[in-house]
């Protein structure tokens, strides 16, 4: 268990970093620091080691003041994964992965086994990667060591700093998954710090938000996605999670998010194909994309009509025919700016699944789809469910 | 009389030359090794920024110093021989290899140095197990320019008394003859390409170990 009380941080300049953290962290829980920049969050995770040192207040590791025990010696017993993952270059991946454990004098007869364990938890073969070196990996190969690394020395507490921001977003669930799988196996008291809302949900137990050096909230990702303490809670739960921007537009206008119009929702890149084309060139497209419907736009994207796979296959012994000889015209449009209460209703009224989005010179914009209404939905959630749900209270 | 008999009489002679060249190239070179290597590192550390700026300043200045005179202000202080021409040498290693060890720390990676501390690195160890081996490939491009610059220079000491290949040039011009100036001036030449050619392997040898390209800064 790990506690802050009544933490400050005033660094010599006078900014006051962190105000008056009091905080508990559950054994055994993966809790997420989450807030824009700025908010303190790394500067709170970094008091647990002692990277940074509190102007006043005390941290406590299962009730002893860290600041009793010496850094390096704390610092060896607490796991630690950055961002840009800091495998020492000019040592192979085995090495790597046995520093603590030579940093901490194990019996070198236990470290090369326990290397191998660890190389297998994350799927890295020890044979294949022992003696490569950390360029020789990829980015999301180099973060499992770096993972696997804090992990070596089976530390209690393990404190991960945006540990897959860096990474491109396959690897990125990839990690993820894997830590969720591992904190299942494992147990650990991990502190993650993240600035995407979505990563916290998916692996946090606890989610601890902060803006401006304090607390925001604290809570399961449910209790938070439900109750969002105030308004800053709601922007950044949904503002976050509409733009994948965090920074900009904390101070959004949640009005605004209600009346969302059919360009925020819509599908950018529907798929597409030429009037020339032929039908087994249409289906190869489709599979492609996996869709059942190819919108059919000329080279300046004027769309010129519509065919679906049942049209294509009644049609496709005719191998002289091309797409254009068998689209039928669009027949519901929307043009951009469009509110999209307004979109579904047509939507709903002619039984469409899915609406084209037009600008006023013909060209295909972009499409609106159930799929992409129900994420969108999922993505202010919980503004518009909440209300709905009121709404459907009212109602009954 | 042909090269070779003369090569063959005066054997004893450039053999004894090419060991004091030898003798003096390597010491001044070590020296500025164990000053330099260590200051570049405190220097890297050092929070007062003027006092890099001097001291960089001063390494620069020596530098400047025409490599006759600087011998010449020797003498009154330390007489003649090889310890004032192994003293003015090693002045002129200075600016190389410090210059090499600060930028060499100064390049590695911040995050590695972050994870290191992180994970329980003491001040110590950072610099030894991380800093010191990364900076290997800098610092060892400022020993290969410094050796090469050096044993040219070298050539001069015999002016003070040091002896080494300057001596049978000197001997050559006293007494007219132009194959002790030639084998003399060659020797330099030969011995300066042949340690440019192995130091420069060992470099290339610890740049590919500890994965880095070294970026030499030239003296």
């Amino acid at each position: 268990m790990i506690e802050f009380q009544q933490v400050n941080k005033v660094y010599d300049d006078g900014f006051q970093a962190l105000k008056d953290i009091n905080l508990t962290i559950k054994k055994g829980e993966l809790t997420a620091f989450i807030g824009p920049s700025g908010s303190g969050k790394s500067t709170t995770m970094k008091l647990i080691n002692r990277l940074i040192t509190p102007s006043s207040g005390k941290v406590l590791i299962n009730g002893e003041d860290i600041m009793t025990k010496n850094p390096v010696e704390l610092r060896r017993n607490i796991g630690y994964v950055i961002q840009n993952v800091g495998l020492f270059p000019h040592m192979t991946i085995g090495k790597n992965v046995a520093v603590i454990p030579h940093l901490k004098k194990w019996d070198p007869k236990k470290i090369e086994p326990r290397v191998e364990e660890l190389m297998r938890m994350v799927n890295l073969d020890p044979e294949v990667f022992r003696d490569r070196y950390p360029s020789e990996l990829s980015g999301g190969q180099q973060q499992r060591i770096g993972v696997i690394r804090a992990l070596a020395a089976d530390p209690d507490i393990i404190l991960m700093d945006e540990p897959f921001s860096a990474l491109d977003p396959i690897s990125r669930e990839q990690l993820q998954d894997e830590l969720i799988r591992l904190q299942e196996e494992l147990n650990k008291t991990i502190i993650f710090v993240t600035h995407d809302m979505d990563e916290a949900i998916k692996v946090a137990d606890t989610i601890v938000l902060m803006k401006d050096g304090e607390i925001v909230q604290t809570g399961t990702p449910e209790s938070i996605l439900r109750h969002p303490a105030n308004d800053f809670v709601r922007t950044f739960i949904g503002q976050k999670r509409l733009d994948g921007d965090m920074n900009d537009g904390i101070g959004i206008d949640p009005e605004s998010i209600r009346v969302s119009t059919v360009d925020e929702v819509m599908v950018t890149q529907p798929a597409t194909v030429t009037p020339n084309r032929g039908l087994a060139e249409a289906i190869k497209i489709m599979s492609g994309r996996k869709v059942d419907s190819l919108f059919v736009v000329d080279k300046q994207r004027k769309l010129l009509g519509i065919v679906s796979i049942y049209r294509l296959l009644n049609q496709y012994g005719e191998e002289n025919k091309t797409v254009k000889d068998i689209m039928r015209p669009i027949g519901y449009q929307v043009s951009p700016g469009t509110s999209l209460p307004e979109a579904v209703e047509i939507m709903s009224n002619a039984r469409l699944t899915n609406l084209a989005v037009v600008d006023d010179d013909g060209r295909l914009v972009g499409l609106l789809t159930r799929g992409s209404i129900v994420q969108h939905l999922n993505e202010v959630y919980p503004t518009i469910v909440e209300q709905f749900a009121s709404n459907l209270g009212e109602e009954a | 009389m042909s090269i070779l008999t003369f090569l063959q009489e005066r054997a004893g002679d450039i053999g004894i030359a090419l060991q004091e060249h030898l003798i003096i190239t390597v010491s001044s070179v070590l020296l500025g090794c164990i000053i330099s290597i260590p200051l570049g590192i405190l220097l890297v550390y050092n929070r007062f920024k003027w006092l890099n700026s001097a001291v960089f300043f001063i390494a620069n200045l020596l530098q400047t110093i025409p490599s006759l005179a600087l011998l010449a202000i020797l003498i009154p202080l330390l007489g003649i021989g090889l310890k004032p021409a192994i003293i003015a040498l090693f002045l002129y290693s200075i600016m190389p290899i410090l210059r090499n060890t600060y930028d060499g720390f100064q390049s590695v990676d911040p995050s590695v140095l972050e994870s290191a501390r992180g994970i329980g690195y003491d001040a110590k160890q950072r610099i030894l197990k991380i800093q010191l081996p990364l900076s290997l490939p800098y610092i060892m491009s400022g020993v290969r320019i410094t050796t090469v610059y050096i044993i040219s220079w070298a050539t001069l000491a015999t002016l003070i008394g040091a002896g080494g290949l300057g001596q049978l040039i000197v001997s050559g011009l006293g007494t007219n003859k132009l194959e002790l100036i030639i084998t003399g001036a060659l020797g330099a030449i030969v011995l300066a390409l042949l340690t440019d050619a192995l130091l420069g392997w060992v470099e290339r040898m610890l740049t590919k170990k500890y994965g880095r390209t070294s970026s030499a800064t030239t003296a």
